[in-house]
């Protein structure tokens, strides 16, 4: 080995296993907060880099660490197992490590040393982490690590990520001299030995197994040479299979060698499985799960909501009466600063509902969920493990939409795909909460049931419905010949690890804010811009009248004269009427009154039509809208959005125009019309055609304008 | 003198708790996956779990459990082991 490698400043390193081997707690371990994620070139695969730095024999080494998706082989069969297999093989690839950890779960050594040995074979420098060493310790099952490292010819390392042990002996093997597996640990001379003689002969300096697999890949993209290989015989299952059998009985020497008792599962999991998986039991315990996620996100993030709303208000105000009148104040703080109140407020929300999700998943009773449910999604023409997307969508669909990618079947892919944004995702809870709040009474009944958490959890549950409903439609539509399967772990229960919790909640509200606040506030200030100005006399008149009592309020609030304060009451309401008369002959007014004619029969004013016009960017808009549109009658006093709401009376009638039928109306609007941006955007990304969304943005709209009016009317 | 009849069965037809021995595929593609999570012939399984309705089931395979539907169950061969506690 070359001196030079050893005294590297800077190690590349990539951690590679099966799911569920405790891969990103131990990338959390080594990287803590420096890290990002991001996703590889063309592909929505979450790739999670990270970096560190080691002292070792006197020198810093800085070691850049990825983090690869989950892995069984390095036979790709999901789009998560391509990208790291991509990374591992291709020298020319930008993550191609100096280093493969392949991180391996102690207690299923089998499964894992089964992608262990393909990495060796693959003739480049790597080492083995046993993770989770104690829980195999603790269930009796003793490795000799100093043994199975003779044997595989690379350095074996024992850790337990959860316990933070063994990580400083791994930082130290990190930085040790790059060495090559000593010798592969499979034989594999026997397959297909034509077909790599001929792949090496076209890709010179390429090992046996290097060609083998590198056969494998030329021939599932149609290379030139995939002719010349099925003359020589070569059949990719079949030398697979070969290779898989050769492999196992390796594996099998090597577990007898170095450990003893084969492992028993833990009896804490097969108990709690009886109650988990149990025909009555297991779904009551998913639904009382589900009840008090609502109930907790209803009543618990309403605080720190409620200190966001009343800070940025009191933070407005103060802006406007500080700041020198005129359209920039104006762009602050009613287009700025109304948009960036927008987009915190849905913070703990989202904290709160991926604390949740985290802890499924981290437990994991997320593969219970797919278990129990199969049976059930399938006969919609879903896979179980549609489940996890349909949850998280309740988050939201642009993550759930790109956790499909671990479906294998395309027709259930995309079927959880198309039916994954009616589930109620995170951008509709303020828009719920806050039409709840304006139509729902502040009740309770039975002692427990809070007449507005159960509106709330029933608009959850008419999203699931309805998503299974139009699965079972699209399972009939679409045609396929592709096959699918549920092959997959059953992990043991663990306690959730807080760390991997919150990073998680971490990134998630961290991305939401990025990517989903930027729309948001430009949708803003667009907005403020459309609902401020306007064209032609009519506005320029309105404009002008608004001035003119703002004035007169203004002399009647400096004056002593008691007779002119007496005036005050009837020139804050005439202010009101001048200002929802401005906004009536804005640009927006305009394009609301456009289109209440085909709003109407829904219950809706023009009003609610610019907020449905805004919400084609994004649900949550509808908020920020709101308070525009509202902010803009109402200048100087910056109340609570929902008030003033409350407060609205249609201008001909004297009517309330939150009227339980309209509110009704309007949520079952948003219940399943597709109007969100970021979904039909990722939606596109993830089928790669401009079809699915806009057969998703049609279908779900005709249903949303359908069900609102037929609400309307049997409410009315 | 009967001749022993060779019947040909599947992982799908196993109770809780019963115990069997890999043989063999019948179908390609599934069993690459299949080998690829531990399930090689030889190997003992015991069918740990079935879940409400019938289906998928969960089978303990080398120290883990792993969870498959019946239909792809009925594409590995098995042999019984007649030990039922």
């Amino acid at each position: 080995m070359p001196a030079a490698a050893a005294t590297s400043v800077h190690r590349r390193i990539a951690l590679v296993g099966n799911p569920n081997s405790g891969k990103s707690t131990l990338f959390n371990a080594l990287t803590g907060l420096h890290q990002k994620t991001g996703n590889f070139p063309g592909v929505t695969v979450d790739k999670k880099h990270g970096t560190f730095r080691v002292k070792h024999h006197g020198q810093s080494v800085e070691v850049t660490c990825i983090d690869l998706p989950g892995t069984y082989s390095l036979y790709p069969k999901s789009l998560d197992e391509r990208v790291a297999c991509e990374v591992l093989t291709d020298p020319q690839n930008a993550d191609f490590p100096d280093l493969t950890v392949i991180v391996a779960d102690a207690t299923n050594l089998k499964r894992s040393l089964f992608l262990a040995g393909q990495i060796i074979d693959l003739g480049r420098p790597c080492l083995l982490v046993l993770n989770m060493i104690d829980e195999a310790a603790k269930s009796g099952l003793h490795v000799e690590v100093a043994r199975l490292s003779n044997r595989l010819g690379i350095p074996v390392l024992a850790a337990s990520a959860r316990e933070k042990t063994g990580i400083s002996e791994l930082r130290a093997a990190i930085c040790e001299p790059l060495a090559p597996p000593a010798y592969p640990f499979t034989d594999l001379s026997a397959v297909a030995p034509d077909v790599v003689k001929l792949v090496q002969k076209e890709f010179p300096g390429l090992s046996q197994y290097q060609a083998l697999h590198k056969a494998h890949l030329l021939f599932s993209e149609g290379h030139p040479l995939q002719a010349l290989m099925e003359a020589a015989g070569f059949t990719p299952s079949g030398a697979q299979a070969e290779e898989s059998l050769h492999r196992h009985g390796v594996i099998g020497e090597h577990i007898a060698a170095c450990t003893g008792s084969q492992l028993a599962r833990p009896p804490f999991t097969r108990k709690l499985d009886r109650i988990l998986t149990h025909r009555i039991g297991g779904y009551i315990v998913f639904l009382l799960l589900l009840f008090v996620m609502f109930q907790s996100i209803f009543y618990l993030a309403e605080y720190p909501m409620s200190w966001i709303e009343t800070g940025f208000a009191a933070l407005r105000a103060w802006c406007s009466e500080t700041l020198p009148a005129g359209w920039l104040t104006d762009l602050f703080t009613e287009g700025i600063l109304a948009g960036l109140s927008g987009v915190v407020v849905f913070v703990p929300q989202i904290a709160l509902l991926f604390f949740f999700i985290a802890l499924l998943e981290d437990s994991g009773y997320m593969a219970r969920v797919s278990f129990i449910m199969d049976k059930l999604m399938r006969r919609f023409g879903l896979h179980g493990r549609s489940v996890i997307p349909l949850i998280s969508g309740m988050a939201c669909a642009v993550p759930a939409i790109m956790s499909t990618r671990t479906i294998s079947s395309w027709k259930e892919r995309i079927i959880t795909i198309m039916v994954t944004p009616l589930m109620s995702c995170s951008a509709r809870l303020p828009v719920y909460t806050l039409l709840i709040a304006l139509i729902i009474p502040d009740r309770t009944i039975g002692g427990i049931f809070h007449l507005q958490a159960l509106t709330l959890m029933g608009l959850y549950l008419l999203g699931f419905f309805m998503a299974l409903l139009a699965a079972w439609v699209m399972n009939l539509l679409i045609k396929t010949r592709e096959r699918s399967w549920f092959i997959m772990e059953m992990p043991v229960y663990r306690l959730p690890k807080w760390n991997n919790v919150l990073y998680t909640i971490y990134e998630k509200v961290r991305v939401f804010v990025i990517d989903a606040g930027k729309v948001i506030l430009i949708v803003s200030v667009v907005l403020w811009f459309l609902a401020s100005y306007g064209y032609g006399g009519a506005f320029d008149a309105a404009r002008k009248q608004e001035e003119l009592i703002v004035a007169k309020i203004e002399e009647a609030e400096s004056s002593k004269n008691a007779e002119l304060k007496e005036q005050l009451p009837k020139l804050y309401e005439e202010r009101a009427a001048a200002a929802s008369h401005k906004l009536e002959e804005s640009f927006a007014g305009q394009l609301g009154k456009f289109i209440e004619p085909a709003i109407r029969p829904l219950g809706y004013d023009w009003k609610i039509g610019i907020s449905l016009i805004t919400s084609l960017a994004a649900r949550e808009v509808f908020v920020g809208t709101m308070a525009t549109i509202y902010g803009a009658g109402d200048e100087e006093n910056v109340e609570p959005i929902r008030e003033v709401m409350r407060k609205e009376r249609d201008q001909v009638t004297g009517k309330p125009v939150y009227s339980v039928a309209t509110g009704l109306s309007l949520l079952i609007f948003y219940a399943f019309a597709l109007q969100c941006i970021s979904t039909i955007a990722v939606v596109k990304r993830e089928t790669n055609s401009w079809m699915w969304p806009s057969v998703q943005f049609i279908f779900m709209g005709v249903l949303a304008y359908l069900s609102s009016w037929l609400v309307f009317v049997v409410a009315g | 003198m009967v001749v022993m009849q060779f019947t040909d069965e599947h992982l799908d037809t196993l109770a809780p708790g019963e115990r069997a021995v890999i043989k063999s595929f019948t179908d390609k593609a599934l069993s690459l996956k299949l080998l690829e999570m531990g399930c090689t012939p030889g190997e003992e399984v015991m069918l740990e779990k079935v879940a409400p309705f019938g289906d998928p089931i969960a089978i303990n395979i080398s120290g883990y459990v792993l969870s498959l539907r019946r239909a792809e169950a009925a594409t590995v061969c098995i042999r019984r082991i007649n030990n039922v506690a």
